[in-house]
C-alpha cells in the first residue's frame, strides 16, 4: 500500500512519527540532544525548525495584541453610557453558526496540511479551498452582524462598551481577513510551484495562524458572546 | 484630492523650522548628488541597501542612531537655552513650539536614536558570537530596519510639513484625542511609531529565533557571552511587550480617526487605561534599553581587565530576574494618579526590588576588574564612567519608587534628572563604548585614541554638570516641561546646566573629529590580526572587517569564553590549529523587498496622516503585490565557492601566524 492510498491523517501521523528532529520528544529523560534540533550543543537547528519557531514567536506577540483588546473590553464591558448593554446586542444563534463555521474551518486546515504532508496537490487545495470559504462565510456573517447593529445605531462612536466590542471582534475579523488574502496566495503558489521547500514551511506557518484565530476566537466567543448572556 | 494637506502646511512664517528644514534638505541634497557624481550608487545598492548581511545591516541601524542622536541633541540645546533665557521673560520658543521639541525630543532620543543603536549592536553582534553566519531570517531584517528608518523619515518630515505632537513622548489622552489636539501633530507620532514599532518587533523576534536555535555547535547556553544573554532578555521583552504597543496606538488611532471611545473622557471612554497600558509597555521599554548596554559592559570590563567576567553564572541570572521583574513595575510611573495605597505599594516594592538584580551586576563589573590588569582605553572609560553614573542614577529611581516621596518629585525636574541619568549614563555610554570596541570589527581599522577619550571626558563632564542641577531644581519644586520660569531663585542652576550643555557640544565635537581623524589615519590604524583588544569571544576569531559569511569554518566550541580557548591552545601550541577542509558555503541572497516596503509605509503613513485615503489604498495594494512577488521569487541562496572560501580564510590565518610569530620573538610566549 503506498502512502496515497492511505486517509491523509493516517499519513501524516505517519510522517510525524518519521520527523527526524522529533520535536517534542525530548522533554522527559537524559536522551541525547538530537542533531539539527537546535537544542543544548548540536548545532544551528534545521530551516523547518528555524521557520516554525520564529512563527511561534511571532504568534505569541499577536496573541499579546489581542490580549489588549480583550483587556480593553474587560474594562469598558459595562461603560455603556446610557445606551445598549452587551447582553442586548448579542445574537446568539448568528455566533453559533461563526463558531461552527471557524472550528470547521480548522478541521479543514488539518486536513490541507496532512494532504501537504503527503504531497498532494489536489486534495491540498481542495481544503484550502474548503478552509477559505468557511473563512468568507465566517467574515460575511461577521460583516451582517457589525451592519445590523450599525443599523440600530449601535455603533463604535456610541459607548466605550462598544467601542471595546467593535476593536476586539473587528481585530480578529481582520486577522480573518489577512489570513483569507494569505491562503488565496498560498493556493496560487502550490499550484504554480509545487511542494517546494520554501512553500511547505509557509504553509506550515498559516496554519499555526489560522489554528491560532481559532484559538482567539473561542476566547472571544466566551468572554464577550456566551458570558453576554449569562449577565 | 489631497486631503488636509495644503501649502499652509509648510511653516512659511515660523523662521527656525523654516531654516533648519531649509538647512536639511541642502545637506541631503549634497550627499545626494556627491554620490551620484563619484558613482557610489551601484555600491550603496547592491552592498547596503539591499543588503541582509546581518553586520552590514547592524552598522546602518547605528549610522541611523547617531544621526537621530544628533537631531535629539539639537532640541535639548534649544530646550536648556530656552529655559535659560525665559527667566521672566518669553524666551525665544512660543510655546506651542517648545511643546513640540520636547516631545520630539524624546520619542526620537528613545526610539530613533537608541533603539536603532541598540539593535544595531544586537545585529551586527549575536550571530558573530554565536559563530553562525547570519541572524534566522535575514531578508525580514532588512524589512526591519528599513520600517525602522521609514518611522524616523517620518517624524523629521513633520519638521516640515505640518507639526509634531505638543504631548509628551507618551501622548496621554485625553489631551491627545481630537477633541483637544485637532492637528496633524499626534497623528505624525501614531503613524512613525507605529511603522516603527513593527520593524523593531521583527528584529525582536529574529534575535530571539537566532539564540535559541541558531548557535554553532558546542555553544551550549551557559557558555554564550553575556551580551548573547542580554540580548536575548532584551529581544524577549520586544515580543512581549511591543504588541501592547502595537494595540495601545492603534486604539487612540481609532479614536482619533473614527471617533471611537477607548481614551476619551466621554462616553465611556477610559483614559486610565492608555496610561496602564502604555507604561506596561513603557517600563519593559526602558529595559529593553538598558539590558543590551549592560551586555556590552560585560564585555569590556572583561576583556580590559584581561579576566572572565566575575561572577557569569548570577550574571545570566540578574539578566533574566530582571527581565521578568520589568515587566511587574508600569504603575511606578502613576503613582499620584489614584491607585490607592494597597497598589501602590505593590508595586513601590517590586520597582525597588529590581534594583538588586543590577546591584548584583554592579558587583560583579567591579569584582571582574579586582585584580585584573585593567587597560584604561577609550571603551573602558566609558565603562568606568558607566558604573559611576548609572550607580548614582539606579539610587534616585530607587528614591523615586518609594510612593511617597514619588508624591513630591513626580514630574519634576527631579525625575527629569534620575531617567537621563539612567539612559545616558547606561545606554549612550554603552553605545559609545561599543562604537569604539567593535568599530575595527566592522571596518578594519581602529578610532584614534586622543580624540576618543577627550570626549569622554566631555560627555561624562559635561552629562553632570548638566543633570546634576536638574536634581536640585526638582528638589527646589521645579516642574518638567516648563516653557517659561518665573521664579528668579532657580536661574543660578539653569545656568549652569546650559553650560554643561556647552561642554556636551565640546564632547560630541570631539567623537566628530575623532572619526574623520582616524578615517584619515586609517593606514596607522589599521587593525591586521582581527583580535585588536585582546579579545575572548568568537567575534576576534574572524579579520578585520569580519568577511560577509563571518567564518570560513563554523566553530565548535568547547567552553566559556570560545574564542579565549582557541587562543590559548595557539599559544600553547605556538602553532594555529590544523587548516580546516574548506567547503562551499551558501549565504542568503540580496533583496530590495526592505527598502520598497518601507518606501510604501512611509507613503502609506504620510496618505494616512494628511487623510488622503485614495494615496493610502494605492500604498496598501502596492504593498501586497510587492509581497507576493518577493514570495514568488525562486533564489533564496547563492554558494561561495570553496576557494573564495579557502582564500578568506587563508589570508586570515595568516594575519594569525605572523601574530604569533611576533609575540615568540618578543619572548612574550611560554
Ligand atoms: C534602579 C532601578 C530603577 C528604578 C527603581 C526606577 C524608578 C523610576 C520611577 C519610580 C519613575 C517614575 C517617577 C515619576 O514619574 O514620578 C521612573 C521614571 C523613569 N525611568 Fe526609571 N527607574 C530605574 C531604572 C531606570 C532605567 C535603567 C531606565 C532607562 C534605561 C529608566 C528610565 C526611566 C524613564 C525614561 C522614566 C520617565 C519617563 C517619563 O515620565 O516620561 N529608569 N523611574
Ligand atoms: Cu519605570
Amino acid at each position: 500500500m503506498t502512502d496515497l492510498e492511505l486517509p491523509a491523517s493516517v499519513g501524516a501521523i505517519r510522517r510525524i512519527r518519521e520527523d527526524p528532529h522529533r520535536l517534542g520528544h525530548r522533554a522527559h529523560g537524559p536522551r541525547e540532544p538530537i542533531v539539527g534540533a537546535g537544542h543544548g550543543e548540536t548545532g544551528p537547528a534545521h530551516k523547518r525548525i528555524i521557520v516554525g519557531y520564529g512563527f511561534w514567536i511571532f504568534l505569541l506577540s499577536d496573541i499579546i495584541i489581542f490580549a489588549c483588546f480583550f483587556a480593553a473590553f474587560a474594562v469598558q464591558r459595562g461603560s455603556t453610557a446610557g445606551g445598549p448593554s452587551i447582553g442586548e446586542i448579542v445574537d446568539t444563534r448568528r455566533v453559533a453558526w461563526q463558531t461552527a463555521a471557524l472550528l470547521l474551518s480548522s478541521y479543514t486546515c488539518s486536513l490541507s496540511f496532512a494532504a501537504t504532508n503527503l504531497r498532494d496537490v489536489l486534495r491540498t487545495q481542495i481544503f484550502l479551498l474548503l478552509t477559505g470559504l468557511l473563512g468568507l462565510a465566517f467574515v460575511v456573517m461577521e460583516a451582517l452582524e457589525f451592519l445590523e447593529l450599525a443599523n440600530q445605531g449601535f455603533t463604535p462612536q456610541r459607548s466605550g462598551m462598544l467601542t471595546a466590542f467593535f476593536g476586539l471582534v473587528g481585530c480578529h475579523g481582520l486577522h480573518v481577513t489577512v489570513g483569507g488574502l494569505w491562503l488565496a496566495t498560498m493556493m496560487a503558489q502550490v499550484q504554480v510551484k509545487g511542494f517546494r521547500r520554501e512553500i511547505i514551511h509557509r504553509l506550515m506557518c498559516f496554519n499555526l495562524f489560522w489554528h491560532a484565530l481559532d484559538i482567539v476566537w473561542i476566547g472571544i466567543f466566551t468572554i464577550v458572546y456566551l458570558m453576554a448572556t449569562v449577565a | 484630492m489631497f486631503g488636509k494637506l495644503s501649502l499652509s502646511a509648510i511653516p512659511l512664517s515660523e523662521p527656525i523650522p523654516l531654516i533648519t528644514s531649509f538647512v536639511v534638505i541642502l545637506i541631503a541634497l549634497g550627499v545626494l548628488i556627491l554620490i551620484t557624481v563619484k558613482g557610489w550608487w551601484p555600491y550603496l545598492w547592491h552592498d547596503w541597501i539591499t543588503s541582509v548581511d546581518h553586520k552590514r545591516i547592524g552598522v546602518m541601524y547605528c549610522l541611523l542612531g547617531v544621526l537621530m542622536l544628533i537631531r535629539g541633541f539639537a532640541d535639548a540645546i534649544m530646550m536648556r537655552t530656552q529655559q535659560a533665557i525665559a527667566i521672566d521673560a518669553p524666551g525665544y520658543l512660543p510655546p506651542e513650539h517648545y511643546n513640540q521639541i520636547f516631545t520630539a525630543h524624546g520619542t526620537i532620543m528613545i526610539l530613533f536614536g537608541a533603539m536603532p543603536l541598540v539593535l544595531g549592536f544586537m545585529n551586527f553582534l549575536v550571530p558573530l558570537q554565536l559563530g553562525v553566519r547570519d541572524v534566522a531570517f535575514p531578508t525580514f531584517n532588512s524589512v526591519g530596519f528599513w520600517l525602522t528608518a521609514s518611522g524616523a523619515l517620518l517624524v523629521n518630515v513633520s519638521l516640515f510639513v505640518g507639526e509634531f505632537a505638543r504631548t509628551g513622548w507618551l501622548p496621554y489622552p485625553p489631551l491627545s484625542e481630537t477633541t483637544y489636539t485637532p492637528g496633524v501633530g499626534v497623528d505624525y507620532y501614531l503613524w512613525a511609531v507605529q511603522i516603527s514599532g513593527v520593524g523593531t518587533l521583527i528584529t525582536g523576534i529574529n534575535i530571539v529565533t537566532t539564540v535559541l536555535k541558531m548557535r554553532c555547535r558546542g555553544m551550549s547556553y551557559l557558555r554564550m557571552p553575556v551580551f548573547c544573554w542580554t540580548a536575548l532578555a532584551s529581544c524577549l521583552l520586544i515580543v512581549a511587550v511591543f504588541p501592547v504597543l502595537t494595540a495601545t496606538l492603534a486604539m487612540l488611532t481609532l479614536d482619533r480617526y473614527l471617533g471611537f471611545h477607548y481614551f476619551t473622557n466621554t462616553a465611556g471612554g477610559n483614559p486610565m487605561m492608555f496610561v496602564n497600558l502604555v507604561w506596561a509597555w513603557g517600563h519593559p521599554e526602558v529595559y529593553i534599553l538598558v539590558l543590551p548596554a549592560f551586555g556590552i559592559f560585560s564585555e569590556v570590563f572583561s576583556t580590559f581587565s584581561g579576566k572572565p567576567l566575575f561572577g557569569y553564572r548570577s550574571m545570566v541570572a540578574a539578566t533574566l530576574f530582571i527581565c521578568i521583574v520589568s515587566l511587574m513595575v508600569w504603575l511606578h510611573h502613576f503613582f499620584t494618579m489614584g491607585a490607592g495605597a494597597a497598589v501602590n505599594t505593590f508595586f513601590g516594592i517590586s520597582s525597588s526590588i529590581i534594583a538588586v538584580g543590577t546591584g548584583v551586576k554592579i558587583y560583579n563589573w567591579i569584582f571582574t576588574m579586582y585584580g585584573g590588569r585593567v587597560r584604561f582605553e577609550t571603551p573602558m572609560l566609558w565603562s568606568m564612567g558607566f558604573l559611576f553614573t548609572f550607580t548614582i542614577g539606579g539610587l534616585t529611581g530607587v528614591l523615586l519608587a518609594v510612593p511617597p516621596a514619588d508624591f513630591m518629585t513626580h514630574n519634576s525636574m527631579f525625575l527629569v534628572a534620575h531617567f537621563h541619568n539612567v539612559i545616558i549614563g547606561g545606554v549612550v555610554f554603552a553605545v559609545f563604548a561599543g562604537l569604539e570596541f567593535w568599530f575595527p570589527k566592522a571596518f578594519g581599522f581602529r578610532l584614534h585614541e586622543g580624540w576618543g577619550k577627550a570626549a569622554f571626558w566631555c560627555a561624562f563632564i559635561g552629562f553632570w554638570v548638566t543633570f546634576a542641577p536638574l536634581y536640585v531644581l526638582g528638589l527646589l519644586g521645579m516642574t518638567r516641561r516648563l516653557q517659561h520660569i518665573n521664579i528668579p531663585e532657580w536661574a543660578p542652576w539653569l545656568y549652569v546646566s546650559v553650560a554643561g550643555v556647552g561642554i556636551l557640544i565640546l564632547g560630541v565635537i570631539a567623537q566628530v573629529v575623532q572619526l574623520v581623524v582616524s578615517i584619515r589615519d586609517r593606514e596607522k590604524l589599521r587593525d591586521v590580526t582581527g583580535d585588536p583588544w585582546d579579545g575572548r569571544s568568537l567575534e576576534w576569531a574572524t579579520p578585520s572587517p569580519a568577511p560577509f559569511f563571518n567564518f570560513a569554518v563554523m566553530p565548535n566550541v568547547e567552553g566559556e569564553e570560545a574564542y579565549w580557548g582557541i587562543k590559548l591552545r595557539a599559544v600553547e601550541t605556538q602553532q594555529l590549529a590544523e587548516e580546516p577542509k574548506y567547503e562551499p558555503i551558501e549565504m542568503p541572497v540580496h533583496s530590495p523587498v526592505g527598502i520598497f516596503t518601507a518606501f510604501f509605509t512611509s507613503v502609506f503613513g504620510f496618505a494616512m496622516i494628511w487623510y488622503i485615503w485614495w494615496l493610502a489604498g494605492v500604498a496598501l495594494v502596492a504593498a501586497f503585490a510587492e509581497f507576493v512577488v518577493f514570495a514568488w521569487r525562486d533564489v533564496h541562496e547563492y554558494e561561495v565557492p570553496a576557494e573564495e572560501v579557502a582564500r578568506v580564510d587563508r589570508a586570515r590565518r595568516a594575519a594569525r601566524e605572523a601574530l604569533l610569530d611576533r609575540l615568540s620573538r618578543q619572548g612574550a610566549l611560554p
